[in-house]
């Protein structure tokens, strides 16, 4: 009796709040997990300067977060998506499809992709080459298409030092990956010269291309589906290794982890903001439109975010490791006027 | 595996042996059960390692989060900075960011430094900057808008200090780590402990771990787990509303008014195989059927509540329909042959000695509850949730964290003082678990009836 009264009150009080729940009031963000701790400092800074609450964030990777993004309009919808890569088309559609239609995209700087190993190892000098070298499945030798059998560093550039290759990679789930295989690996197979190889032996630049891009799979190259945590705490267990890390995660841990030269150029906020630094991609946030005016606060938020105080090259951001976009004035005037993307 | 039955001859032989002495197969059967209780007391051994060894790194690694660095100074609120107008009104003061008083708390601490007398070598001016934490100018902001009068004014501030500096008087850092630290410099650590010697800067109990929010990555020391706790127990609080009438009264029905039924047999092995469902799966139900279907809204305890309500509701009923069970049928009996009806038996028999086992089923499945994170992935519940709910009902439905997604979040971060936050967090989880656990026991103990 009293538990069926107790089950009865219960229901009621759900039932009740459920329909008293009232309007939205925080805005809510999904998305990569690259511009997290970007979008917490932005937050936590809002919330404290505004009247406004502060965004609840979520992490869980880029395509997650426009999955999320893309599910429709609505309260019970996310209102921004981060992301560590550009929107793809088909995920326009999706958003289309499902009623977003109107979606500001935000650039709100870069983000550098650095190697590091243990800060007790040896110096690193790379060439984008000797990552291709070291890690694709196939190489060219002599003029030939041969398996990658390079067990050291020095075999695959004689200036490296002479070091067990052991790589720690981004899991194809990241979009670090895709940074990480274009801009190194696919530039180090040009750049060495075994694209034209690949291409006249294949036939297609495109195959020749993904044929680059393959990387090996005798335990040389392991692929981290985790965070950048558990790349650090795999190198600090074998001191062999090397890894690829976001330059903000390279910069909170210098004292563990001692950063290789890219073509000669040390990463910095600096070397990557004037371009020298090749391995960087931009970072974006995504803005439903339709929300504006629904949610409180969710334009003033996007506005707070690329405002010189906060995105600008001496802002928070900036000093956390994010690269200052030089363009950001032609972005907060993006963000004023509500401009949405052309489809 | 020894005691086959011996073989019945016909007359009684003449004994082989004797009590006193042992024989083979006797000495065979003795050195077997000696040898199983060795593997038993290494079984429990093993386990008792295992659980040493976890505690001891979880404590060594987690009790730092409770204790933390705190510096006094006196802070001259500038009033060209901070009141640019200089009329004192709120809607104008508030322009002024916390940045600004960011700037304001360098020079204070710049100032505090030179009259110390402290003199360092090599000592930058970035490294007297940094030693205080972002949150600092936070808080600062909030007393000069609650207070517009200070402006112009000193005051005497208690702040926190950077996580670096916290992390040497924890043995965190170190003057070689900090070497090759861009964050710190032996000469900030240097600074740090000469303000130490002069009693301005202390360590000491941190009770904002328990009841602050969380913070971003560039202020680990002011990061908390209140909204977490918070969370967890509006979660807890909707598990027990719902899961404990809704699962004892259907182990009631099925135990004691069902027929025996090929229906019922299909609900018990369902029953069964929900228990052992991934946790994940009630995730994914709960964002479809709650979220999607309901339009509830994301990052909420009630939606974490449901989900973990359901999760819970087989482990309840399972636990509570052994426990009905075990009370002997005489009992049952001896009711209805006083003429007690079928439903004053069970409800005022039956139910009450089987209470002590229900409400441990019912501590046990909540505890379970309570270290769930998988399914408040899909709800939106892993997030960054700065804001405290507020009271129930409607608290329930603002966005909120929980402990165990608290530990998983601050596993992630960058910043190494983080991991040292998520150790603390799984303390705190563990003592909640702990004192769940032990009310289990006491209620055991105090009411339990054996026949």
């Amino acid at each position: 009796m009293k538990s069926l009264g107790l089950t009865a009150t219960a229901l009621s009080v759900v039932a009740l709040s459920a329909t008293a729940a009232t309007a939205r009031d925080q805005i809510q963000i999904a998305g990569s997990s690259t511009v997290l701790p970007y979008a917490t400092i932005v937050a936590e800074a809002f919330g404290e300067n505004t009247d406004f609450p502060t965004p609840v964030v979520e992490s869980g990777g880029s395509s997650a977060g426009l999955k999320k993004f893309c599910e429709g309009v609505g309260e019970n919808t996310v209102d921004i998506a981060n992301a560590s890569r550009a929107i793809k088309d088909s995920e326009i559609e999706t958003c289309a499809a499902n009623g977003v239609t109107d979606i500001i995209e935000v650039r709100i700087g870069y983000d550098g992709i650095v190697f590091a190993n243990a800060s007790s190892g040896p110096d690193f000098v790379f060439t984008p080459a000797d990552w291709f070298n070291a890690l694709s499945a196939k190489v060219v030798k002599d003029g030939e298409i041969v398996d990658n059998s390079a067990a050291n560093w020095n075999e695959v550039n004689p200036d490296l030092p002479e070091q067990p290759i052991l790589a720690f990679v981004p899991g194809t789930k990241h979009g670090t990956r895709e940074v990480f295989e274009e801009k190194v690996i696919l530039a180090g197979c040009e750049e060495s010269g075994a694209m034209e190889v690949f291409a006249a032996e294949m036939g297609d630049e495109e195959k020749a291309e993904e044929a680059c891009m393959t990387l090996r799979t005798d335990g040389k190259s392991v692929d981290i589906d985790g965070d950048y945590t558990e790349t650090l705490a795999r190198i600090e267990s074998d001191p062999n290794g090397i890894g690829v890390f976001g330059l903000s995660f390279y910069e909170n841990n210098t004292d563990k982890l001692k950063v290789a030269t890219m073509s000669g150029v040390t990463p910095s906020t600096e070397t990557i903001a004037s371009g020298e630094y090749p391995v960087s991609r931009p970072l974006y946030f995504y803005v439903k439109k339709q929300h504006i005016g629904e949610i409180p606060g969710l334009k003033e938020y996007a506005e707070f975010f690329v405002a010189d105080e906060l995105a600008g090259p001496d802002g928070p951001l900036a000093e956390y490791g994010l690269v200052a976009d030089p363009e950001l004035a032609a972005t907060q005037e993006a963000v004023t006027n509500e401009t949405v993307m052309s489809k | 595996m020894t005691d086959l039955p011996m073989p019945q001859s016909g007359a009684m032989p003449a004994p082989k042996s004797s009590l006193m002495v042992a024989d083979a197969r006797t000495r065979r059967r003795n050195a077997a059960e000696k040898r199983f209780r060795l593997y038993g007391a290494g079984a429990i051994g093993i386990a008792m390692i295992a659980l040493v060894v976890l505690l001891s790194s979880i404590i060594s690694g987690g009790a730092g989060a409770f204790r933390q660095t705190y510096l006094s100074i006196p802070v001259a609120l500038d009033a060209e900075t901070l009141d640019p107008k200089g009329n004192r009104n709120l809607d104008e003061m508030s322009k002024v960011l916390t940045l600004s008083y960011g700037k304001v708390l360098d020079r204070a601490v710049e100032a505090a430094v030179a009259s110390s007398g402290i003199e360092i070598a090599e000592l930058a001016e970035k490294d007297i900057d940094n030693l205080v934490s972002k949150e600092a100018s936070a808080h600062l902001r909030d007393r000069v808008l609650a207070d517009p009068e200070l402006v112009g004014q000193t005051v005497d501030v208690n702040v926190l200090v950077n996580g670096r500096i916290d992390g040497y008087f924890k043995g965190r850092v170190t003057m070689e780590s900090a070497a090759a630290d861009s964050n710190t410099s032996p000469q900030q650590l240097m600074l740090a402990d000469a303000l130490r010697e002069q009693g301005v800067l202390v360590t000491r109990f941190n009770w904002d771990f328990i009841t602050n929010p969380d913070a971003s990555d560039q202020r680990p020391e002011a990061a908390g787990v209140g909204v977490a706790i918070l969370g967890s127990f509006y979660m807890m609080l909707v598990v027990l509303l719902l899961a404990v009438p809704i699962g004892v009264a259907a182990s009631i029905y099925l135990e004691e008014f069902a027929p025996k039924n090929r229906w019922t047999d299909v609900i018990e092995v369902n029953i069964s195989n929900l228990a052992a469902v991934p946790s994940i799966v009630f995730g994914i139900l709960g964002l479809a059927a709650f979220i999607n279907f309901a339009g509830l809204p994301q990052s909420a305890p009630i939606v974490g509540g449901l989900v973990l309500t359901l999760m819970t509701l087989p482990t309840i009923i399972i636990s509570t329909r052994a426990a009905l069970k075990a009370v002997p049928p005489s009992i049952r009996d001896a009711a209805l042959g006083v003429g007690a009806s079928k439903m004053q038996s069970v409800f005022h028999h039956v139910l009450p000695l089987a209470m002590p086992g229900i409400l441990t089923g019912t501590i046990i499945g909540l505890a379970q509850a309570l270290g769930e994170t998988a399914p408040l992935l899909l709800i939106g519940m892993v997030a960054f949730v700065r804001e405290f709910p507020a009271a129930p009902p409607e608290g329930l439905f603002d966005p909120a964290s929980a402990l165990p997604v608290q530990v998983y979040n601050w596993t992630q971060r960058a910043d190494p003082a983080f991991i040292e936050r998520a150790s603390g967090a799984i303390i705190v989880l563990l003592i909640f678990l702990f004192c769940m656990n032990l009310l289990a026991i006491f209620l055991r103990r105090r009411f339990e009836r054996r026949w």
